[in-house]
């Protein structure tokens, strides 16, 4: 089976309809969205649909903290950035989009897309939101897990570790198109990175794809029409530096 | 856990028929598959409690990286099996020895080590190619096919540049075969290509030598004596090995990678080049460096900066040919060509270029050696070729003079183009030739088959005298 598994599309249309179209072209069975669905971006109420309708279609989506912040509009934790856009958000999303996204699952394990946990922030506490940016983060969360494979997003960088039987991690970045074998007697722990926000310096979107069969995982950098979305932005009256640091990746 | 197999087995598919081969980190076996019309090997990880891990992650690593792998040089793949259920490589079986049995014959005639080197650097150059660092070059490693190509069998301690490398942070100490190990795999560096021209070094003065340059060191600090003292040159051992054999080796055990050949292909040109072998004292050195040169060696070497990661490309071996078009009347075209040259190669750093020009045989007529008047053809081209490059501003031990012959230019440029294993082509397209209208252009014959980048160059033919051709006069 391939998954398709995005991770972060922060309501920009623009970067999840390239990369699922992209995806589409490489012959894809399921769809996997990791959580973000909302926040920063400019069309929330869009995004949230097309997922419900994918949901029903048999796509897996979990619940990320912006989403969670949109249904609560408790945005602790949050900078001015992602709180001005939560609040934005929460007033452009309608109840059935809301009870949408109060539905999500925080973690979901399967059995027939093999021995994998999808997971929003990381593995050892699915609602503390910590973010997996060094080894020592992926240790705990691998060290928390019992799968085999971990997807996870949330940090909006791409990453693979991988941690074998010395406990520690090791940091790998993806190379786009390049498919890498999960192989061996070790568990892996592959961050995607952002659909909708990169945060890597490279502003095209993020994607990946995972063959359950070959046991191999690709990573996918799409470019997307940045100026579209920028511009949404800046008409729905969002903060700029949402819109400008599409334009760079950060 | 264990995993195994019997005689007898079957797993995927794969028969498993015999035990061919006990070896440190893994045992094979011959096997057949319905499905598959080839000998085959197949190769279990040998594991027991409380082994070595680095036979697991180097049982791994190979998983990852040999399925990735193709073309001659490598054993083909037909199937992998993960560690959830019995870890295997299921591949090709090469028939034969390996290498090793040749060194048993060591020294070896320079003409045979040459013939192998050319055979081994070509299978190396296409390991590179395909983002593979091997970082165990050694004869046991190595394998012929009966068609001649080299290939390689163990992929263990090998890096691929787009694939997590798990050797690198699990362990921490070198990894390699002593005698062949390069002294930064010494320092634990895996990201050096240039670790397998070094490696190859090691083969090649083996073979030539009967000898192993840096003995078998059987200590970690035995293993660092490699840094700081040279070899015994290798004329000293066998005086029949030819100085340029012997320039090319000691530049491959050059303990600093940066005075190496810049890449494998430049290595494979010198081999098959030994008339553009650039002659240094290397070549005449006939004693090891006296105690204060290896003292001062040894102090640096004390200093060495910690462990700096480049991202080297793999590949690129910054050889550019260019093939150029002597004939009289196509002066305009010699000199676009000579400025096009001049262009690329300001904008590359270490670049070598090897200027051809091809005589064309004909199948009909014995070609002449000597034109007219009695002089050479051969020399004659060789002196224009060199008149052509004397304006290019390069330096002249970056330069390197080919005439080559054959009854199609196009072949003979696309042969040394892959022997080579040159980065780009430039050639000029004559725009109009009673040649291209009947028998297709070599340009376009050299852009269809060239195994890489090629430029073609075209220019206008300067204007005829006015009233000579009425269609060039301008209205």
């Amino acid at each position: 089976m391939r998954l398709a598994i995005f991770s972060d599309i922060h309501a920009n249309r623009e970067a999840f309809d390239a990369c699922l179209a992209h995806a589409m072209r490489q012959k894809i069975d399921r769809m996997v969205c990791l959580g973000d669905i909302v926040g920063y971006g400019a069309d929330p109420q869009y995004l949230v649909e097309r997922l419900h309708r994918l949901t029903e279609e048999g796509a897996i989506v979990l619940k990320g903290n912006h989403d969670e912040a949109a249904v609560t509009c408790d945005t602790s934790g949050m900078n001015e950035y992602a709180t001005a856009a939560i609040e934005w958000t929460a007033r452009s999303l309608d109840r059935q989009a809301l009870a949408f996204l109060q539905s999500l699952p925080m973690s979901v394990t399967g059995e027939e897309t093999g021995d994998c946990l999808f997971v929003h922030a990381e593995g050892s506490d699915p609602h503390d939101w910590r973010y997996v940016n060094d080894p020592v983060s992926a240790e705990r969360s691998l060290q928390a897990v019992v799968q085999r494979v971990t997807f996870c997003g949330h940090v909006h960088v791409p990453q693979l570790y991988n941690m074998g039987k010395s406990k520690t991690a090791q940091l790998f970045t993806p190379k786009h198109g390049e498919p890498i074998p999960l192989v061996g007697r070790r568990q892996w722990l592959a961050v995607m990175g952002a659909t909708g926000q990169p945060r890597d310096r490279n502003p095209a979107a993020a994607y990946a794809i995972y063959d359950t069969d070959t046991n191999e995982l690709t990573y996918f950098r799409v470019p997307y029409d940045i100026e579209g979305a920028a511009a949404k932005i800046h008409a729905a009256g969002l903060p700029n530096m949402l819109a400008a640091r599409l334009f760079v990746g950060r | 856990m264990e995993y195994g197999v019997k005689v007898g087995d079957v797993v995927d598919g794969f028969v498993i028929e015999q035990e061919l081969h006990v070896g440190g980190m893994a045992i094979a076996y011959t096997a057949s598959h319905p499905n598959i019309d080839k000998p085959l090997i197949f190769k279990i990880p040998k594991i027991r409690e409380g082994e070595d891990a680095t036979i697991i992650v180097g049982f791994e690593m190979e998983m990852m990286i040999l399925p990735r792998l193709a073309g001659p040089h490598v054993p083909r793949v037909y199937g992998v099996g993960d560690f959830a259920r019995t870890p295997y490589i299921a591949m090709e079986r090469i028939p034969g020895e390996t290498l090793f049995a040749r060194i048993e014959h060591a020294p070896l005639p320079p003409e045979e080590v040459l013939e192998i080197a050319r055979s081994v650097v070509t299978a190396l150059a296409d390991l590179h190619r395909q983002n593979v660092i091997h970082h165990d070059i050694k004869p046991s490693n190595i394998m012929t096919r009966p068609t001649g190509e080299s290939v390689f069998i163990d992929f263990g301690l090998s890096r691929h540049n787009a694939l997590p490398d798990l050797l690198e942070a699990e362990f921490h100490l070198p990894m390699g075969t002593a005698p062949y190990i390069s002294p930064e795999q010494v320092r634990q560096i895996r990201d050096e290509p240039r670790s397998d021209i070094f490696s190859f070094g090691v083969l090649m003065y083996h073979l030539a030598t009967g000898e192993r340059p840096f003995g078998v060191p059987r200590s970690q600090q035995a293993l660092r004596t490699r840094i700081w003292r040279d070899p015994v040159p290798p004329r000293k051992l066998q005086p029949a090995i030819p100085p340029f054999m012997q320039e090319i080796i000691l530049r491959c055990l050059e303990p600093d990678p940066s005075r190496r050949f810049p890449s494998v292909g430049r290595l494979a040109f010198n081999l098959h080049n030994p008339d553009a072998v650039r002659l240094t004292a290397r070549a005449e050195k006939s004693a090891r460096d006296g105690v204060p040169a290896v003292f001062r060696r040894w102090v640096k070497s004390r200093a060495l900066p910690p462990v700096e990661h480049h991202a080297l490309p793999v590949t690129a071996t910054g050889l550019i040919m260019v093939a150029v078009d002597l004939s009289e009347g196509f002066e305009y075209l010699a000199e676009a060509l000579r400025l096009q040259t001049k262009r690329l190669t300001l904008s590359m750093t270490d670049v070598r270029v090897a200027c051809i020009n091809v005589i064309r045989l004909s199948g009909v007529f014995q070609t002449a050696s000597f034109d007219e008047e009695g002089r050479n053809v051969h020399v004659q081209r060789l002196v224009e070729l060199k008149n052509w490059a004397r304006t290019l501003d390069i330096e002249e031990d970056k330069l390197s003079y080919h005439v080559l012959e054959n009854f199609s230019p196009a072949e003979a440029i696309i042969e040394f183009a892959k022997t080579n294993h040159v980065d780009q082509i430039l050639l000029c397209a004559r725009g109009n030739s009673t040649y291209r209208r009947f028998l297709g252009s070599v340009s376009s014959e050299v852009v269809a088959k060239a195994p890489c980048t090629v430029t073609v160059v075209r220019a206008v033919a300067p204007v005829k005298e006015a009233g000579e051709d009425p269609t060039q006069i301008a209205t």
